[in-house]
């Protein structure tokens, strides 16, 4: 309950952060807290110093940027969730903060904390994944953007050196043609993936042109689930046994390629199970949008 | 005309507001961490983190020199503050293996979680800062967390000097030969279950301070307990202050479900180091530290046999329980399971019974009472194995309990005792009307028949429950060495106002409500003219605490004696001031009335006259103020009928609790609401027994779901709404006919939502499955099936 001594700064700005971060070794960014708090009370985490950027205002809100929005790092689960511009052309954003924790936790929590703690079974990372999100970073040596798929590099390991600040995504605008889902199973509502699937699927004449699955908790990363977009492109997508079919088969590769954790909720044997399952409901999904 | 309109009006039975809402709802509650006494230190508890392994050595330096440190001690140098072990109050049987237990381990950890060492220094932080630095040299043992593989040869032996695990075999047996009812039998079923091992999870941990005097060596405890007279007993035995200058206090106590009926290290520990250090000392409980260090409850393997004729008519039960005790035993540990030892038969009227329970050690956080302690356990056992039978026999569930229910009363329990009251029938038949039992199996069979992923099911659980804790003849002849009564006072205050003080100890019951409905009708004092006072030592008569459902069973038949007492010294006061004779008065909700005339004096008239003395009775006693005693002669016997419906999908495992109806009849209800919310936590304790929780430890004996995200306690989002309603029939043993309603929904519900995952699965030749049914056990026993 009581986290070891730390020390404390508020930032006012991304760049002073930056410099706070590299005025201690251990120095660590709080954004909604609501990662970091929790293992610091444990005693699991013990930074030196906490550099807020709680109230960082350029960090804050949603914006268009043409055929892209631009979130704000710290912009809060709740606000995304209810976000028109997000709710009008990334929908699958907007849905996916809704599900994240409970109230109390989507009114603190952040889209760029919950990337940056590197969780695999956080909800976020998945679904920019799935959407070839872009990632803006900005360190001491000044800014640089990188796409969702190389951010996270093992499980709570993200590609941001110790002075670095996650400051944007950029995520795309999903038009008419673009169908979506993201699907999760939990044991309670207000608990972490067993598993989860961001699904998207572009329909072009009657067909799937392009389907784009990632998949939550099924690796020490957000993964891409490729065997079964391939098996996807191309495929008729009207409701009826050929469609049927080519989503059972997509479905039934999702697990391909994954390295699902176990733990008391599901071993890796049921979570690659879990993951044929909701992917095949997560394109019927996508594909009634 | 208007004495008699008031006399009509009753609060009992009245869903009147709460009295403990206002202060409760706005933050002006009370509980031990709202309490700060001046000069007051912290104690932090430094736990083996290994589930067993002997201590070579204890370092304290670099704690005792660490920031704000007033004092670190070791299990060993704490030794010789101890008159007692910690109290095990329930040895069942003669040749019991009892092993020492103390605040703090000094040769061995047995637990992950044993204390080891305690530091007390200025603030919480620091304390916890200084634990970290307490340097103890483990030497790591093999560890035993599996109940079965405890008594297997060559196991890890928890307590050396018995050089088993085996702790106690205690078995009843009563009615008919069982053996003979066995082998004339036409059909039998031999069921094995688990119960998982479970943590109480009360919202508020524990928390304790001890302060002194030390001039004169008075030590007042505030302690989050359900049973500060017991506490005080105990823990007066156990540390030599004397129990005269022992006062223990449960202020506000958020929560306990037996976790809190329990006398804990960190309450010997706080008086210890009160009284060392002449500071006043406070430990507050974390979460994490709640998991480990609160007593668990459940974790038995359950052997239940049915004997019944080819028709299905139940004749003989037969029961084999072996159950963890953890690594010590706490103050009921070995006789909580035994709890249930008389109704493994049910609601059902059968002829043999014979029932075995053995008790094992293992290097576990020791087991103690768990809502329901004992009954949840013996009604899942009967009611999964009545489905078993009912499958077997190819009958419908229904028809198979309609076929068995006790239907007459009084009735005499195979097991030995009598059940006074009941109708199972009425609460089954009102359960299916609510149900709509018929259109439920037709789109079961629909969903059935078209193999639908998500299959639906239905459970039941036509269960009686035994409570009101209990008779002292018979905690006696069980070998528990204290008894089962219960003390309340009435007490007349000059103005008018009334208090009431119990002897139990509510920690969410609602007593300053209910108490106060009972009251205000007998003795016609207002509702808010009543005070309920309860958890000081101090201040309420001695009593026995709160716990099985006996505050109203046993409490309020207490209660109903003093306003009896009451109402007897004030009519001799009224006779008196009217100058009739006391024959002469009539009694009707607080007023005394001269019969056939206008002329009254009221029970409140008479306390004035009681108080200032002036005009009393030749040789009666001033002042208006009672004391009773009571002692019931039978347990309370409610009963009902719960029905889960559950919707499984079988592609994922995951089982949905959808429909939830429960009938109780719980005898005369005080307050409807509360009794609602009783009725509600009850079953969402239960339904996640069946669902949910799960206590899982890792082959070195490490707790894996050591925190509310790894053990599931399920929200509101995971439950529907429950469909209520009671029928009564009043116990004939009460004074106002109630039976205690405390434990009946985690009685009930556990075994109506696995009976109804395992019809849900019935498609898929699945008969048997595991607590918690969660998506992975679902999905595998599915898996199985096909195979």
């Amino acid at each position: 309950m009581i986290p070891a001594p730390f020390d404390y700064e508020r930032a006012g700005s991304v760049d002073e952060a930056i410099e706070l971060l590299g005025s201690r070794e251990e120095a660590k960014l709080l954004a909604g807290g609501h990662s970091l708090l929790p293992l610091m009370k444990l005693r699991f985490s013990r930074p030196s110093l906490l550099v807020d950027i709680g109230r960082v205002d350029e960090l804050s809100g949603v914006s268009d940027a043409g055929d892209r929005l631009a979130i704000g790092a710290g912009t809060r689960h709740h606000d995304l969730n209810n976000d028109p511009l997000v709710q009008e052309h990334c929908p699958i954003v907007s849905w996916t903060a809704g599900l994240i924790g409970d109230p109390q936790v989507r009114h603190r929590g952040t889209i760029g904390g919950s990337i940056a703690h590197g969780d695999p079974a956080s909800d976020l990372p998945a679904v920019l994944v799935a959407l070839d999100a872009e990632l803006v970073i900005r360190g001491p040596d000044g800014e640089r953007t990188m796409p969702a798929v190389d951010f996270c590099s093992g499980v709570f390991d993200v590609a941001l050196g110790p002075q670095d600040v996650l400051t944007e995504v950029r995520v795309p605008k999903l038009g008419p043609d673009v169908g979506w889902s993201y699907l999760k199973l939990a044991r309670r509502a207000q608990d972490w993936a067993m598993v989860a699937v961001a699904a998207l699927v572009t329909r072009s004449n009657g067909m799937i042109g392009e389907a784009r699955i990632a998949l939550t908790n099924m690796g020490p990363v957000p993964m891409r689930a490729p065997a079964a977009e391939q098996r996807l492109a191309g495929a008729p997508r009207d409701a009826g046994s050929d469609t049927e079919y080519a989503l059972s088969e997509a479905a039934a590769v999702a697990d391909q390629g994954t390295d699902p954790p176990g733990d008391v909720t599901a071993s890796p044997e049921f979570r690659r199970e879990l993951a044929r399952v909701v992917t095949k409901r997560a394109l019927e999904e996508a594909l009634s949008r | 005309m208007t004495v008699t309109e008031e006399a009509t009006q009753t609060l009992v039975g009245t869903s009147a507001p709460r009295k403990e809402d206002a202060r409760l709802l706005t933050g002006q509650g009370s509980f031990v961490d709202d309490i700060t006494i001046p000069g007051m230190v912290w104690m932090a508890v430094v736990r083996s983190p290994y589930a067993h392994a002997r201590i070579r050595g204890v370092d304290l330096t670099k704690a005792r020199a660490a920031e704000g440190v007033v004092a670190a001690f070791s299990g060993s140098e704490l030794a010789d503050d101890w008159m007692a072990p910690l109290p095990m109050a329930w040895p069942v049987t003669e040749d019991i293996n009892n092993p020492s237990h103390y605040a703090l381990a000094a040769d061995k950890a047995r637990y992950a979680g044993d204390g080891v060492a305690v530091v007390v220094a200025a603030s919480r932080g620091l304390a916890q800062d200084a634990a970290e630095l307490v340097e103890v040299d483990y030497e790591p043992l093999p560890a035993v967390t599996d109940v079965e593989a405890a008594l297997a040869d060559g196991a890890p032996i928890v307590h050396d000097e018995f050089g088993t695990n085996r702790c106690y075999t205690w078995p009843l047996a009563g009615g008919e030969d069982v053996d003979a009812l066995f082998a004339e039998a036409e059909v039998t079923v031999e069921e094995r279950y688990r119960q998982q091992r479970l943590i109480p999870n009360p919202m508020e941990p524990r928390g304790v301070i001890a302060s002194t005097v030390p001039a004169t060596g008075e030590v007042t405890l505030y302690t989050s307990s359900q049973i500060p007279h017991i506490a005080r007993v105990t823990l007066a035995l156990g540390t030599g202050v004397p129990e005269s200058k022992l006062r223990v206090i449960a202020p506000d106590v958020g929560g306990g479900f037996g976790s809190k009926l329990q006398v804990y290290p960190e309450e010997a520990l706080a008086i210890v180091l009160a009284r060392r250090t002449g500071l006043p000392v406070k430990w507050i409980e974390e979460r994490t530290e709640n998991a480990l260090a609160t007593h668990h409850g459940r974790d038995m393997i359950q052997e239940i046999a049915l004997a019944a004729t080819a028709e299905g008519k139940i004749t003989a039960v037969r029961v084999r329980l072996t159950v963890s005790m953890g690594a010590y035993l706490m103050i009921i540990t070995p006789g909580t399971p035994l709890l249930g030892a008389w109704v493994y038969g049910g609601a059902y009227d059968i002829k043999g019974y014979s029932f075995e329970c053995s008790g094992v050690f293992t290097n576990q956080t020791p087991t103690d009472a768990y809502r329901g302690a004992g009954r949840p356990e013996a009604t899942y056992a009967i009611e999964r194995a009545v489905d078993a039978l009912a499958r077997k026999l190819d009958k419908d569930p229904v028809e198979l309990r309609r076929l068995n229910l006790i239907s007459e009363f009084p009735h005499d329990l195979a097991s030995g005792l009598t059940v006074d009251s009941g109708d199972y029938h009425a609460t089954l038949d009102r359960a299916l009307e609510m149900l709509d039992y018929d259109g439920f199996r037709r789109e079961q069979a629909e969903r059935r028949e078209r193999g639908d992923t998500k299959q639906l099911g239905v459970g039941f659980s036509t269960y009686l429950e035994m409570c009101g804790l209990a008779p002292s003849r018979i905690l006696g002849a069980l070998r528990y060495v204290a008894g089962g009564w219960e003390a309340a006072t009435i007490r007349f205050l000059p103005t008018g106002t009334v208090q009431v003080l119990t002897g139990t100890t509510p920690h969410g019951q609602s007593h300053d409500t209910t108490f106060a409905q009972v009251v205000a009708d007998r003795l016609g004092v207002g509702y808010d003219e009543i005070e309920v006072l309860h958890g000081d030592t101090s201040v309420v008569p001695l009593g026995m605490d709160t716990y099985g459902s006996r505050s109203l069973a046993i409490g309020i038949a207490a209660l109903c004696s003093a306003t009896d007492k009451i109402v007897a010294k004030a009519q001799r006061i009224a006779a008196h001031g009217l100058e009739v004779a006391e024959a002469d008065l009539q009694y009707e909700a607080g007023t005394f009335r001269v019969r056939g005339t206008d002329r009254t004096m009221t029970v409140k008239e008479a306390a004035f006259a009681a108080w200032h003395a002036h005009d009393l009775p030749d040789g009666l006693e001033p002042a208006l103020e009672e004391t009773a005693v009571y002692d019931p002669s039978v347990f309370s016997w409610p009963g009902g009928t719960h029905i889960a419906v559950v919707e499984v999908d079988a592609e994922t495992g995951v089982a949905n609790l959808v429909r939830y109806v429960a009938v109780d009849d719980v005898g005369t209800v005080i307050n409807p609401q509360i009794v609602d919310g009783q009725v509600h936590g009850g079953i969402t304790q239960g339904v996640a027994q069946a669902l949910y929780e799960e206590a899982v430890y890792d082959e070195n004996g490490t707790l894996v779901t050591g925190s509310l995200v790894d053990y599931l306690v399920p929200s509101a989002a995971e439950l529907p709404s429950y469909e209520l309603d009671r029928t009564v029939t009043q116990s004939p043993n009460h004074p106002l006919g109630a039976k205690g309603v405390g434990e009946t929904g985690t009685i009930a519900a556990t075994p109506a939502v696995v009976n109804a995952v395992l019809d849900a699965l019935a498609p898929y030749g699945v008969t048997d499955i595991d607590m918690p049914a969660s998506p992975e056990r679902v999905w595998r026993a599915i898996q199985e099936a096909r195979s």
